[in-house]
């Protein structure tokens, strides 16, 4: 019980008020406030202030071996930040900031205290929920592995299954929603049902016990056809998408599936042959525009060409503008070649958006009308329909990204990726592989416009920002670059969930952003990837963190 | 993960899938086909048998029948409307404006319509093609929404009406004016508008600038949107009808910030006016730099609707005295619009700020008025809106004693009833907008 | 890593098809541009007053891109990671001043003392903008140091988002409009005064960075750090110091950017930070990445040629709306310049070498 130890944990508890001030004074807080999770009182706000003193007081009460410590400490800093909360909530009512910040008002106060105002009422609430919330953490952090992780993930999913009501509601059969959820949320005895199936859930998957119990469950399925069964039951699942999931499902599993195409892509040009390509979008945007100028009558007034003899072109076209984007880079090394790729992304968005080439692209105002593509009498129009071309493509490019992977180009890649000298030296053409490497990552990109212009049925230039490209390269990073289900991973992380939590979308990007940071902090090899990178990653990260410790921690300075 | 558990796991997920596929009750409602070359639908028989005057539904055991598809309301269940405008970015004051202007026709409704609560739900369409393309995806999935008020800009409108009109949903415009969105070539079916087609507005412009300023050389500028270049192109050809000469037409884009080049090309011509029918900021940027080119230091600004608020004047200050400003002209509108207004000032503290609240009103009314017509209301308590009989209601719209004055939809989605007005800055007081700092000057 | 510069490795035969094609490009874009250019003099539109306008407006936008270059190269520098977030950075002084500039006008403190108004004005933004980009490092940066290159960009790119939306967030995503400074107001002679007191401020802000890295001691431990950084730790350099001090003066010199800006632009937004971001960035490289005068010297040559460059090129060709290609000829020079001159206008060693 030192003086350092006291420091540590009113620092901990600090940066806890302060993001706390942050978010509410950006809006989010009360934004969130909207949201009722469980019941009628949980909302997401509440929610988030209870995880937010729960992770100040396990940020503080990891370092502890002993329970008592743990939570000591813990409920200090959670303590902490509640006083912070309550000084937000006090100087909101107090003084009339709404000029400068315009979140700054009494709602906002009303949200900090947790629904009573800053009273002695209010004070009270807000102090005691802090300081539940730092034992709870730190009884659960002290518990036994995996139990400790088990609850919460389950408090996690329950609370996620809360907030996705109104995706899960139109697709779950009635009568399981009508006793699951409320009028807004969970309801109470709803809330309890999901926790307790999925901390059995998460159990089985996480203890020993669970382990051997589904080890001896598959030991009915003879071993070789493992692999090939769990496969199928993949591609099963996948394909079912379009038969359960309504309109607004299908239209984000449709956007999910464009990025995973495009992930795929650039995934052969960053995460295989290690070329740091921000300009993907470029290609995306070729392969949209090549649809929509050859589909639509809009443009080109002579003739419009058909869906499927639009596609292999936009794909080539694609193909070629790899080429010329990869030709002019194949000297330059990492951020330049980022900043030339980025360089050329922006150029072709300000040439579709230009008036000078608004007889040929359409301008500002983009093209409309573009054909949907057709299969004899049957025509595909809704977004499930779309589905199956969205969901054959990945498959098609998840199937090639393999066999590259396992081919001798895809060897060439991996070694220019380490290091492309020595790679010249051993023999392997730089100037092909590089090439190669773009035209092929290109086509993928193109493939995925293509079929992006036909679901929405126009391209407008502000579709293809360089937002697209960071997205891409962020889902990739996420994913774990090289790996293949890194991709879909990330594409669902980034797109899917983004889509899915639609009404917030005023704090997407601020979110995007604090997880951008986040990751690239605390797992910059990614959420699955591939074991020779994350080994190379973690070892230069934590090369750092030895040689200087001090200034990594907080605390004195 | 250990491949035991993980193939368990996944066995798991896929019996959870099959019950839920098998026990799906009702697919939600399909939308149509395309509005465009589609195949011949089955010409199923109207919907609700009570003659279409009659504002009470009838009771009817069955469930009508649609061409386009049915919207089921159990007891209970609000009557979603959604609302599709610019609430961000230079353009909010404009999405603002008109969303309040539902927000009251709801509250007269008193939030309830046939029994049912009436929900509002909205997405911000950005004065964009992208922002309204994205708008319009996500009401178009929500199976929820009978109709929509909406867009604020053409440039959304372009681009998401068609969006709108293949998933069987309506749209009502507060604010858009482009000729082209009801041109019979282009016009979608779902689409309707309360506000003025540009043609009036281009032409009264002109005839402003010509007749009444008597000036003969203009310049145009346009930001790439539908609406600017409609405006400045209707606005040239009646400026040269009546014996005027355009000597210059140039385009910005919206987030330039740098005017110079155009304004400086354009000085070469000499110009005596320039029109830039386009929104903040860059509206605002011309008016501040224009000043400040050598050529231009005697030239008349003019703008139009899209520049209508108090952003216009507060941003550009000094520069901003003397602009012309077209756009509907609120100053004939009568006793129900001061009693509107009234309402405005006491729900959100400060008068209008732009000029499309009272169309926005407006629209909303016309949609209750066609939900009422053709809404069928099961003894269950069950209502059914049936969604093309709704459109068609709204096209059958006849004489709507609205704020903005007599509403009659022609079948090209145009419902106006047009007046147009010019207003000058003369103060960049905008403490009591719009009459401390605009004055209506013609006619 | 000690290896053969890359230009003398890649002159083998190997590559000569490839170099052929970028080299043609290369030519032909410069041939276009040179015939657009005698194709516009000749057909005279413009008078030469306007051409000067031009100009002169060109070195003002040049001179702020120059200022936010300067923090942009000196990072590079120190760090060999290109700050993404350092356009938030200059955003966050000019939308925060904003309030500042805007209370000193409501009381009147703007009209009675215009000029301490104004230097008030530039020295709390250049804090502000401080404060965000050595919390940035802080936070975001120093953890990642070692880490392969993509790491850092990532981060970056994510702190850029998060500064964005965080202003967003807090004071709206409307546009805030400075009050005009009355002493501003108007021309001097031919030239704006806005825009001559852009030069004033920016040669003055050079002058002092000059000064402050030349002369004292803070400097000098940034200037060694940014040459080697295992030798200055060793000769007793504290090399976390001198980043945080790199950052803390190339954010004020953002900060100071701002309020500049503001003055030319009035109009100010949360996503305004973004453009002039890469701009600037564009123009460091232009003149040499890790090269001070070089970010100078860039950043007045492409604001220059941004300014003249749409008129002069591409009027005489009658392309409709040239002013749009503004940021084509920007993007195009860039990478023209990664191209065939990595190191820059004024050449520097970081630009062709192999960073390990």
């Amino acid at each position: 019980m030192s003086l350092a130890t006291l420091r540590r944990a009113l620092f901990i508890g600090l940066l806890g008020g302060i993001a706390v001030w942050h978010l509410s004074l950006v809006g989010l807080l009360p934004a969130f406030a909207q949201r009722r999770l469980i019941g009628e009182t949980l909302t997401f706000s509440y929610a988030l202030l209870v995880a937010l003193f729960a992770l100040a007081a396990h940020a503080t009460g990891r370092r502890y071996p002993g329970a008592l410590q743990r939570v000591a400490w813990g409920t200090l800093s959670a303590l902490t930040a509640g006083l912070l909360v309550l000084a937000l909530a006090f100087v909101v009512t107090q003084v009339n900031l709404r000029q400068i910040f315009l979140n700054a008002t009494p709602d906002l106060a009303r949200v900090l205290t947790f629904g009573a105002g800053v009273s002695p009422a209010g004070i009270l609430r807000t102090l005691l929920i802090a300081a539940v919330a730092g034992i709870v953490s730190g009884v659960v952090g002290a518990a036994p592995a995996p139990w400790g992780r088990v609850s919460v993930s389950a408090a996690l999913a329950t609370l996620l299954l809360g907030l996705l009501r109104d995706v899960l509601g139109p697709i779950l059969p009635s009568g399981l929603v009508s006793v699951l959820y409320g009028p807004a949320g969970l309801s109470v005895p709803g809330a309890v049902v999901i926790f307790v199936l999925f901390f059995l859930l998460f159990a089985l998957r996480w203890s020993l016990s669970g382990r051997a119990g589904a080890e001896r469950l598959v030991a009915f399925v003879p071993s070789p056809a493992r692999g090939p069964l769990a496969r199928l039951v993949v591609i099963f699942l996948l394909a079912s998408v379009p038969l359960w999931a309504g309109l607004f499902l299908s239209n984000v599993a449709d956007f999910v599936g464009f990025y995973i195409l495009m992930g795929l892509g650039l995934n052969l040009v960053l995460g295989f042959a290690g070329l740091l390509d921000l300009g993907y979008v470029a290609f995306f945007a070729v392969g949209a525009y090549t649809m929509a100028v050859l589909t639509s009558p809009e443009i080109g007034q002579r003739f419009t060409l058909d869906f499927w003899v639009a596609l292999p072109i936009a794909i080539v076209l694609t193909v070629c503008a790899g080429l010329l984007v990869g030709l002019p880079v194949l000297r330059m090394r990492g951020d330049y070649l980022a900043i030339a790729t980025l360089g050329f992304g922006e150029i072709v968005r300000l040439l579709v958006l230009s008036d000078w080439l608004k007889p040929y692209l359409g301008g500002a105002q983009g093209v409309t009308r573009i054909a949907r593509p057709q299969i004899g009498p049957f025509r595909i129009d809704s977004p499930q329909e779309f589905y199956v071309l969205v969901l054959v493509s990945c498959l098609l490019a998840w199937f090639l990204s393999i066999r590259l992977r396992d081919s001798r180009l895809g060897r060439a890649w991996f070694a220019i990726r380490e290091d492309e000298f020595v790679a010249q030296a051993m023999g392997i053409n730089r100037v092909t592989a590089k090439l190669s490497a773009f035209a092929i990552g290109a086509s993928f990109g193109g493939l995925s416009g293509a079929l992006f212009a036909s679901l929405v049925g126009s391209v407008v230039p502000a579709s293809f920002s360089l937002l697209v490209s960071i997205n891409v390269v962020a889902l990739l990073v996420l994913g774990g670059m090289g790996s293949l289900p890194g991709v879909v991973v990330g594409a669902l992380a980034l797109v899917g969930i983004p889509e899915l939590l639609r009404e917030f979308q005023e704090y997407r990007l601020l979110v995007y952003g604090i997880v951008l940071i986040a990751m690239m902090l605390f797992r910059p090899a990614g959420l699955l990837p591939e074991r020779i990178h994350r080994r190379e990653l973690e070892e230069a990260v934590e090369e750092v963190r030895e040689v200087a410790p001090a200034e990594i921690a907080p605390g004195p300075s | 993960m250990q491949r035991p558990a993980r193939l368990f796991t996944m066995l798991l997920l896929s019996l959870v899938f099959v019950l839920a596929a098998c026990q799906r009750a009702q697919p939600t409602p399909t939308p149509a086909p395309a509005a465009q070359p589609s195949p011949t639908q089955p010409a199923a028989p109207a919907v609700s048998p009570t003659p279409a005057a009659q504002p009470t539904p009838q009771a009817q055991v069955t469930k009508p029948t649609d061409p386009i598809g049915v919207l089921e309301i159990k007891p209970g269940e609000p009557i979603v409307l959604a609302w599709m405008l610019t609430v961000s970015g230079g353009t909010a004051q404009l999405g603002e404006d008109s969303k309040r202007g539902i927000e009251i026709a709801i509250d007269d409704l008193g939030g309830q319509l046939l029994g049912h609560k009436i929900e509002l739900v909205g997405e911000d369409s950005g004065c964009n093609p992208e922002g309204g393309q994205a708008a319009a995806t996500r009401l178009a999935a929500n199976p929820r929404i009978v109709a929509i008020v909406g867009s604020s800009c053409s440039s959304e409108a372009r681009v998401g009406a068609p969006i709108i009109d293949q998933a069987g949903l309506v749209m009502v415009s507060p604010s858009n004016t482009a000729p082209d969105l009801t041109d019979p070539a282009k016009h979608v079916n779902a689409y309707l508008r309360v506000a003025h087609n540009d043609k009036v507005q281009g032409r009264v412009a002109a005839e402003f600038v010509v007749n009444k300023l008597g000036l003969k050389k203009v310049a145009t500028i346009h930001d790439g949107s539908l609406y600017a270049e409609q405006l400045a192109n209707v606005f040239a050809e009646n400026v040269k009808k009546l014996g005027g000469t355009v000597v210059a037409q140039e385009a910005v884009s919206p987030d330039d910030t740098d005017m110079r080049p155009v304004l400086t090309r354009i000085a070469t011509q000499q110009p005596e006016l320039i029109y830039y029918p386009i929104f903040n900021p860059a509206g605002s940027f011309i008016t501040i730099q224009a000043k400040e080119i050598s050529g231009l230091e005697n030239v008349k600004l003019m703008s139009a609707d899209g520049l209508l608020e108090p952003q216009t004047v507060q941003n550009a200050g000094q520069a901003a005295v003397g602009l012309y400003l077209s756009g509907p002209d609120l100053t004939v509108l009568g006793p129900k619009y001061q009693e509107f207004v009234q309402k405005y000032q006491q729900k959100y503290g400060t008068k209008p700020v732009a000029g499309f609240h009272a169309h926005a009103y407006d629209a909303t009314m016309m949609i209750v008025e066609a939900i009422k017509k053709v809404a069928v209301q099961a003894p269950d308590g069950t209502l059914y809106i049936p969604r093309k009989a709704l459109r068609d209601a709204l096209y059958e719209t006849k004489n709507f004693q609205g704020l903005t004055g007599n509403l009659t939809c022609d079948p090209n989605g145009d419902c106006a009833d047009p007046k147009i007005a010019v207003y000058e800055v003369f103060s960049t007081d905008t403490a009591n907008w719009p009459d401390s700092a605009i004055r209506k000057i013609y006619p | 890593m000690a290896i053969a510069t890359p230009r003398s490795f890649l002159s083998g035969r190997r590559l000569e098809a490839s170099q052929l094609i970028v080299w043609t490009i290369g030519a032909v874009l410069l041939g276009i541009v040179f015939v657009g250019s005698v194709l516009t003099l000749r057909a005279g539109h413009y008078t030469a007053a306007q051409w000067r306008d031009f100009i002169v407006f060109g070195i003002a936008q040049g001179s702020i891109y120059a200022l936010i270059a300067l923090g942009y190269t000196m990072v590079y520098g120190v760090l060999r990671m290109i700050n993404f977030a350092h356009g938030e950075v200059f955003m966050s002084g000019a939308m925060t001043t904003f309030f500042l500039a805007d209370y000193l006008n409501r009381s009147g403190f703007l009209k009675a003392h215009p000029w301490i108004s104004l230097i008030a004005m530039l020295l709390f933004s250049g804090l502000v903008s401080m404060t965000i980009a050595v919390l940035v490092e802080r936070i975001a940066y120093r953890p990642l140091r070692g880490a392969p290159r993509l790491v850092p960009l990532i981060t970056a790119v994510g702190a850029s988002f998060f500064l964005q939306y965080t202003f967003r967030g807090l004071f709206g995503s409307g546009v805030r409009a400075y009050p005009a400074i009355p002493v501003l107001q108007g021309k001097l002679w031919v030239f704006q005064k806005t825009q001559i007191a852009v030069f004033v401020g920016v040669a003055i802000t050079l002058l002092l960075l000059l000064l402050f890295l030349q002369r004292t001691r803070a400097g000098l431990a940034i200037r060694a750090v940014a040459e080697d950084r295992e030798a200055a730790a060793l000769m007793g350099v504290d090399v976390d110091r001198a980043i945080v001090m790199t950052f803390a003066v190339g954010g004020f010199m953002a900060g100071i950017a701002g309020v500049l800006y503001a003055l030319v632009f009035i109009q100010v937004q949360f996503f305004m930070g973004f453009l002039p971001g890469i701009k600037a960035f564009t123009a460091a490289v232009l003149g040499g990445i890790g090269n001070l005068p070089g970010a100078a010297v860039g950043g007045l040559v492409l604001g220059v040629i941004e300014s003249v460059g749409p008129s002069l090129f591409f009027d005489g060709y009658g392309i409709r709306a040239a002013h749009q290609l503004k940021d084509v000829i920007a993007f195009t020079i860039l990478v023209l310049i990664l191209i065939f001159r990595p190191t820059g206008i004024l050449g520097e060693r970081l630009g062709g070498e192999e960073r390990v």
